[in-house]
């Protein structure tokens, strides 16, 4: 766990005349959310694993726009996506992985119509692909027969049809993959979508997080596995308020991965 | 003389049609209230959406039951009219069973027809016992209190009634045609109505007669009041599912459209060569703003008009919204249904100023849709997802976000400290954008 990370900005690859297979774009809850500053080191851990040359924004990347266009604030996004796309287009960045959902959901879909044209993938795509292309191997043993259920981020699955990705990282764990019965199209959102997670609830019956993380305890797992930061700290907080965080972890992915593979 | 009922059947048959129509130019009329659309692209797959979704139900087996038992009511109801296409030529040129030549082929299609119609009637009946007896949550849920709670037992019980006398009619024609009535030649097949025959067994030729009669013309008049039903009822889905799966957004569900208005004014203003004070070359100058998002029905565009009115209210999108399941006062079904409303409400008052609308004081926001609604969405698109014909509810939702947000700056207290903190340090909490990168070397 303790080796250095390699984390080469995009300014310093331009200064040694390189250009890198792919940007990593953390996005604000990688950047600055303790919890998911770790899955981004996860993350960077298994790509200098398999030897991707990547190389991130750093302090030049900013908000995709993403929470100011779902709160209805069209121009604070257009602004947002059009220096983004600036500062892209300046180092001709050409392929894009992201561990946040919704940062792979606005760059993917909504940055063409602007101006801003990449292959986008989400971080268990590319982990899948490094897998298949035999860049990175995992060893399950450590997770052999847990019990994982996977949850489906509303903007990877629904809004980008992706479904199989992570669970086929997962199932790689060797671990009893189970699923909630509302999954894949019919999953149920966590509670922070459309800049949910910048406000409180409405006033309702129950939290939408703590609903889901019933849904998910009922079936007695060890893992909660989630590609999402923001899924991630809404689920962690349900699980908290059932007072199960002690045997049951809610963990991205990559994380997983990371740590099957002792890193 | 005997020419009377073939004017009768015209004049019948003319008036249903035609009131029907009147009614289509209003919904047209009020569909067109909407901004447009460019829908045009990839007939291709609108086409295959089309055959799949609305024809072919694909949506709908997603939920077994309700799905399979819609399937028998909507196989029944588009088969059974190739009946109603006899009933007319007779009506109007006073034959009878004027398809029948068609000889085998005839006794298999009115066999298929009855079996249909028993399939029909178990449908109706599961429903009314979801609807009235078991209560399904989705069917009790206080979106439908009064009117669209009755529209939907009104729509069952009349097609129960339809049904039944179009059996009746079967079987007293069989009887007749067994007892060698004049003009009731054998033709047919009655696998359904011969078991119902015998109920006649004592009466009178002329009685019988009489029956078959009368249920062949309550038959075809029930099916124009139903017709002329639908403009008024939840039930237009059996029309307006095809243009509404048609029209329906083909692009990856979370991508949400980027407002061209806005795009004009964020160029100009990252353009540093550009005069902000310069007036445009070629200006209109009664030229009245573009209103940024949606306030009232005027400010949606065509095919989230033409979904309210495809609503049929069976409050799946509801029944799978987080929101809602959470007890939050979002309901998308009820976005739809308001939609539909105020676009009503808006059409008479246009009826009622002559073809002009006046200003009523009232919008689809706040009067229909209250901004708690609004704010409680997760943008999760398990609505559209749901939706057994494609509609959209939550493009309603953001475009009258984006109304409260930019037209009024009405957005809660706690977004507006994030779009702050975005403004001013490029992420949603407030960290510097310098220390992006520290995650690096933090342990």
């Amino acid at each position: 766990m303790t080796n250095e990370l390699k984390v080469p900005t995009m300014a310093e690859m331009m200064a040694e005349g390189k250009s890198p297979e792919v940007l990593f774009w953390v996005g604000c809850s990688g950047s600055f959310d303790d919890r998911a500053k770790r899955i981004t080191k996860a993350f960077v851990r298994l790509l200098n694993q398999a030897g991707v040359e990547f190389a991130v924004l750093g302090t030049e990347e900013s908000c995709t726009g993403d929470p100011a266009k779902r709160a209805g604030n069209e121009f604070l996004f257009q602004m947002q996506a059009m220096m983004n796309i600036e500062v892209l287009n300046a180092y001709d960045v050409r392929k894009i992985v992201t561990a946040c959902p919704h940062c792979f959901n606005t760059i993917k879909n909504e940055y063409p119509g602007l101006g801003g044209s990449y292959e986008v993938v989400h971080h268990t795509q590319f982990l899948k692909s490094l897998l298949d292309d035999g860049r990175l191997t995992i060893e399950g043993g450590s997770f052999k027969g847990k019990k994982i259920v996977f949850h489906d981020p509303c903007y990877l699955g629904r809004a980008n049809n992706i479904y199989e990705a992570p669970r086929d990282l997962i199932q790689k764990l060797d671990a009893e993959l189970v699923e909630m019965k509302r999954s894949r199209a019919n999953g149920l959102c966590c509670g922070a979508g459309g800049a949910q997670m910048f406000k409180d609830a409405e006033p309702g019956t129950k939290e939408i997080n703590i609903e889901r993380a019933e849904e998910a305890l009922d079936l007695e797992p060890k893992i909660i596995a989630a590609a999402c930061p923001f899924c991630n700290t809404m689920l962690t907080d349900g699980v908290k308020s059932k007072n199960r965080e002690g045997d049951v972890k809610v963990m991205d992915v990559a994380e997983l991965i990371a740590n099957a593979n002792d890193l | 003389m005997s020419y009377l009922d073939n004017i009768f059947f015209a004049v019948i048959l003319a008036l249903g049609i035609g009131y029907f129509a009147m009614n289509v130019r209003k919904l047209i009329r009020n569909i067109r209230l909407g901004r447009d659309i460019d829908r045009s692209d990839n007939p291709g797959e609108r086409w295959t959406n089309m055959a799949m979704i609305a024809l072919g139900q694909k949506k709908m087996v997603k939920r077994p039951i309700s799905g399979i038992l819609h399937i028998f009511v909507y196989v029944g109801f588009v088969v059974i009219n190739i009946e109603v296409l006899e009933i007319i030529i007779d009506g109007l040129f006073g034959t009878h069973r004027i398809l029948s030549f068609l000889g085998g082929f005839y006794d298999f299609l009115i066999a298929f027809f009855e079996i249909l119609a028993v399939l029909v009637l178990v449908g109706v009946i599961a429903f009314l016992i979801r609807r009235n007896i078991i209560k399904i949550k989705r069917f009790i849920h206080s979106d439908l209190k009064g009117w669209p709670k009755s529209d939907a037992n009104y729509i069952l019980y009349m097609e129960i009634v339809l049904m039944a006398l179009f059996l009746t009619m079967n079987a007293a024609d069989y009887q007749l045609q067994f007892r060698g009535f004049p003009h009731y030649d054998q033709a047919g097949s009655f696998p359904v109505s011969s078991l119902i025959a015998p109920l006649f067994d004592g009466m009178s030729d002329n009685a019988v007669w009489v029956i078959e009669r009368a249920c062949w013309w309550l038959h075809i008049v029930g099916i124009l009041i139903f017709l002329n039903y639908l403009y008024f009822s939840k039930h237009l889905h059996i029309l307006l599912a095809f243009p509404n799966t048609y029209y329906a957004n083909l692009n990856p569900k979370g991508k949400f459209n980027n407002l061209d208005s806005v795009t004009a004014e964020v160029k100009l203003m990252m353009d540093p060569s550009a005069d902000p004070f310069a007036a445009p070359a070629n200006a209109d100058p009664n030229a009245v703003p573009e209103k940024f998002g949606a306030q009232d029905i005027q400010d949606l565009n065509w095919v989230q008009l033409l979904n309210a009115y495809t609503c049929t209210e069976c409050g799946r999108c509801t029944s799978a919204c987080p929101a809602n399941i959470t007890g939050k006062k979002l309901s998308p079904r009820k976005i739809m249904m308001d939609t539909r409303d105020r676009m009503e409400e808006v059409g008479k008052n246009i009826e009622a100023n002559k073809g002009v609308f006046i200003p009523d004081n009232k919008t689809l926001l706040n009067d229909y849709i209250t901004p708690e609604e609004l704010w409680a969405c997760t943008s999760c698109n398990a609505c559209v997802e749901e939706c057994p014909v494609n509609i959209d509810p939550l493009s309603i939702i953001m475009d009258m976000r984006r109304f409260l947000v930019m037209e009024q700056s009405a957005a809660p207290q706690s977004l507006n400290a994030m779009m702050t903190n975005v403004e001013n340090n490029a992420a949603p909490w407030p960290y510097n954008q310098q220390d992006r990168l520290n995650w690096k070397n933090d342990n």
